[in-house]
């Protein structure tokens, strides 16, 4: 290691800009911080060396100078915001609609712009695999650049001499020349009184204040590095799980992710509305408002636990853990999991109800008969003895160019083609007959089946959660404001006296907030002789 | 000798912090991948389940009641299309291929045994068809998209896995990769 000596007697490492002792710029390195001569010196991380070119030989060095450099890292995090703006183009592939298969699904709704969206794997952006490189490596940036920055300033910090090199004051950006003598002790009792630590070598004087500020930003990357931890554990599924079921009321639906575990029943889905007459305190909002405000959405729900540990699919042997009133925030928790009241849908058919007559005489009813939704029978026998018979139920029904099909096995529309058989015996007839209508297809039918009733019910949707990922969050989160806290409203603050032959130099150097340094000098060269020196970055501006 | 000493020190932190960085990325990767695919996954063992079959009063089959054959696992419901359109194909080549030692499996996921009792009977489905009716099975092999096809061989390792609806000339084709050897 090829190290530098200072003509003040101090050993600098490679690539110092400024000796650490005595500040006077190191001849050969000032391109490093761009130093011109006669300009002011340029201050940051106390113009120590922060990446030594010595130690470029092995991979490793190497490594570590790419991921140490600032601008690396500042690309590595435009890279990644650009990608992830892109990644909001279309709809992630998550919330597409549900069954459409995603390599046709981005052509046919976007064009061309689609295709190539997919193809790049946009679709899937935040989870893929180049996204989260990119994540990782602005983590390791951030480690590295931290490690590299914190510990040459440390040092710097640690080493600087009050003796300090006449060009290092001359060229700071507060710089004064008094040409008289002055009263030194009024000045270090002025710098006491101001909080400032002062520290003398033969006549010269440092005094400082708030270095520790100057940790805050490393303070917060720590933070900010815990919190990324705690984003990582999220890949453990005994660390955090988010997962979502629906529940038709009166069913009973394993619990996702628990490895069917835990079972939940809704018994009841309850919705209620503000009432504009009995509220008043709300009355004249509530009035404003078209439409009926929620109050509560509310699951009534059954937690079982499974007892027998079955291959899946068999009958599971389910014991109530309890019972649970779940409400928007308040989840019921088993187990380390949470459901929270997170959707619902209202009013899903659940029985239709049919009467038959014949055709154009609706008073005398041949009987009536009710069909389960959830589980449909083949025959219907009436009490004329007409038979009616199930041919097809559609429980979602749509017309498929003239063909009638169902969307889903949800009865959201249900709709029937049924045979119905005369109570004398003769032939069938056919009947269409759904929420709305009631199709003969041979206009000739003698019997017709009127919708007499239906009931309703409806479904819950509960968040499955377990995070244990959230004490990482939080710490990393405070210390991450702490780190703020301590870089902006604190100052590090220095101020140099040197003596002259015929009187005193002054300089001062603060990393923000350069009106209160000027202050903070003016009180302390009160009644000591010394000349208020001048801010030489303004004079020039 | 101070200058190797310290030379040496600092290499050994640079490696160790960057081996810590690495096994975290490591990490992060291999999490995110495996909640990807956290389900079954070509040349995994397919996991056993029992459901009730069609056509049976309430009779129970398992996956493992079909060790020693190939079978083609197959996931659909009546309400899909493109399922519907491979039906005819499935069952077109079940009897040549049971004779050579290969079950057709499907798994239904509709809510009701109506619907799915007349669709079977409206393609003369022969082959074994079971009811996952609250998607169990379908949550078990991490089945998103229907249709959804699994092979597996005659050990009950999954040989290959189709999402999307499959042509009579793929379908035999694959139907041959599970034929169990005579």
């Amino acid at each position: 290691m090829k190290k530098i000596k200072c003509e003040c007697g101090h050993v600098n490492p490679e690539g110092t800009v400024l000796c650490e002792a005595c500040g006077k710029p190191i001849e050969g390195n000032q391109h490093i911080d761009g130093n011109k001569k006669d300009s002011l010196l340029n201050m940051r991380y106390e113009g120590s060396a922060r990446r030594s070119q010595t130690y470029n030989r092995s991979i490793v060095d190497k490594v570590w100078n790419f991921f140490s450099s600032v601008k690396v890292g500042v690309w590595l995090i435009i890279i990644t915001l650009v990608a992830s703006s892109l990644g909001t183009i279309f709809p992630q592939e998550m919330y597409i609609p549900p069954g459409a298969n995603p390599v046709t699904f981005y052509e046919d709704q976007y064009g061309l712009a689609g295709k190539i969206y997919y193809q790049l794997g946009f679709h899937n952006l935040y989870s893929s695999l180049w996204f989260m490189m990119m994540i990782a490596l602005i983590g390791v940036s951030l480690v590295i650049c931290s490690i590299d920055r914190v510990v040459p300033l440390h040092r710097a910090l640690k080493k600087q001499k009050p003796k300090r090199h006449h060009t290092f004051l001359k060229r700071q950006r507060i710089f004064g020349e008094t040409k008289a003598n002055v009263d030194m002790d009024a000045f270090k009792s002025n710098l006491h009184k101001n909080r400032y630590k002062v520290r003398e070598q033969e006549g010269h004087i440092l005094a400082e204040k708030g270095r520790f500020s100057r940790w805050g930003p490393y303070v917060n990357h720590i933070g900010l590095i815990i919190f990324l931890l705690g984003a990582l554990l999220r890949f453990l599924p005994s660390m955090y799980i988010d997962d979502f079921v629906w529940i038709r009321e009166g069913e009973t639906e394993v619990v996702p992710s628990t490895g069917g575990k835990y079972y939940v029943k809704n018994e009841d889905f309850i919705l209620e509305n503000y009432d504009p007459q009995e509220d008043k305190r709300f009355q004249e909002a509530l009035m404003n408002q078209n439409v009926p405000v929620a109050s509560n959405y509310q699951t009534n729900a059954v937690i079982y636990e499974r007892t027998n540990n079955d291959v899946v699919g068999a009958e599971p042997e389910l014991k109530v853990l309890s019972r649970e009133k779940i409400v928007v925030n308040e989840p019921a928790k088993f187990g380390g999991f949470a459901l929270y009241q997170s959707s619902f849908q209202l009013d899903e058919f659940s029985s239709m109800s049919f009467t038959l007559h014949e055709t154009g005489d609706e008073s005398a009813v041949l009987g009536k008969f009710t069909v389960d939704l959830t589980a449909p029978k083949m025959e219907y026998k009436l009490d004329s003895g007409a038979r009616v018979v199930i041919d097809e139920y559609f429980p979602e029904y749509y017309m498929d160019g003239n063909q009638p099909r169902s969307k889903s096995k949800f009865p959201k529309n249900p709709a029937f083609v049924f045979y119905v058989y005369p109570p004398d015996g003769g032939e069938p007839e056919v009947s269409f007959a759904g929420i709305g209508m009631n199709i003969d297809p041979t206009n000739e039918n003698d019997y017709k089946l009127n919708l007499a009733g239906f009931d309703t019910r409806d479904v819950t949707g509960l968040a499955v959660k377990k995070d244990y990922t959230l004490p990482f969050m939080g710490v990393g989160g405070l210390i991450f404001m702490i780190g703020v806290i301590q870089g902006m409203y604190w100052n590090h603050r220095r101020i140099w006296l040197q003596p002259t032959e015929d009187g005193v130099w002054i300089a001062g150097h603060t990393n923000k907030n350069w009106y209160g340094l000027k202050r903070d000098i003016e009180k302390s060269i009160q009644d000591t002789g010394i000349e208020m020196p001048e801010d030489q970055q303004q004079l020039k501006g | 000798m101070d200058k190797t000493k310290k030379k040496r020190r600092r290499l050994i932190f640079r490696t160790l912090v960057l081996a810590v960085l690495v096994g975290l990325v490591v990490f992060a990767i291999i999490g995110n991948l495996s909640q990807d695919d956290a389900v079954v996954a070509v040349g995994d063992k397919a996991p056993n389940f029992e459901l009730v079959q069609f056509g049976t009063n309430g009779e129970r089959k398992s996956l493992k009641d079909f060790r020693g054959k190939g079978v083609m696992l197959n996931f659909w419901a009546t309400y899909c299309k493109p399922c519907e359109e491979e039906m005819p194909y499935m069952q077109e080549l079940y009897p040549e291929y049971k004779e050579k030692g290969v079950e057709i499996v499907g798994v239904n996921l509709d809510s009701t045994k109506l619907v799915v009792n007349r669709f079977i009977d409206k393609y003369n489905l022969t082959f074994t068809n079971l009811h996952d009716k609250n998607g169990q099975v379908m949550d078990l092999y991490g089945i998103s998209p229907i249709p959804s096809t699994f092979f597996i061989d005659e050990n009950g390792n999954v040989v290959d896995k189709v999402i999307g609806p499959l042509t009579l000339e793929k379908l035999e084709e694959h139907l041959k990769e599970i034929q169990p050897e005579a």
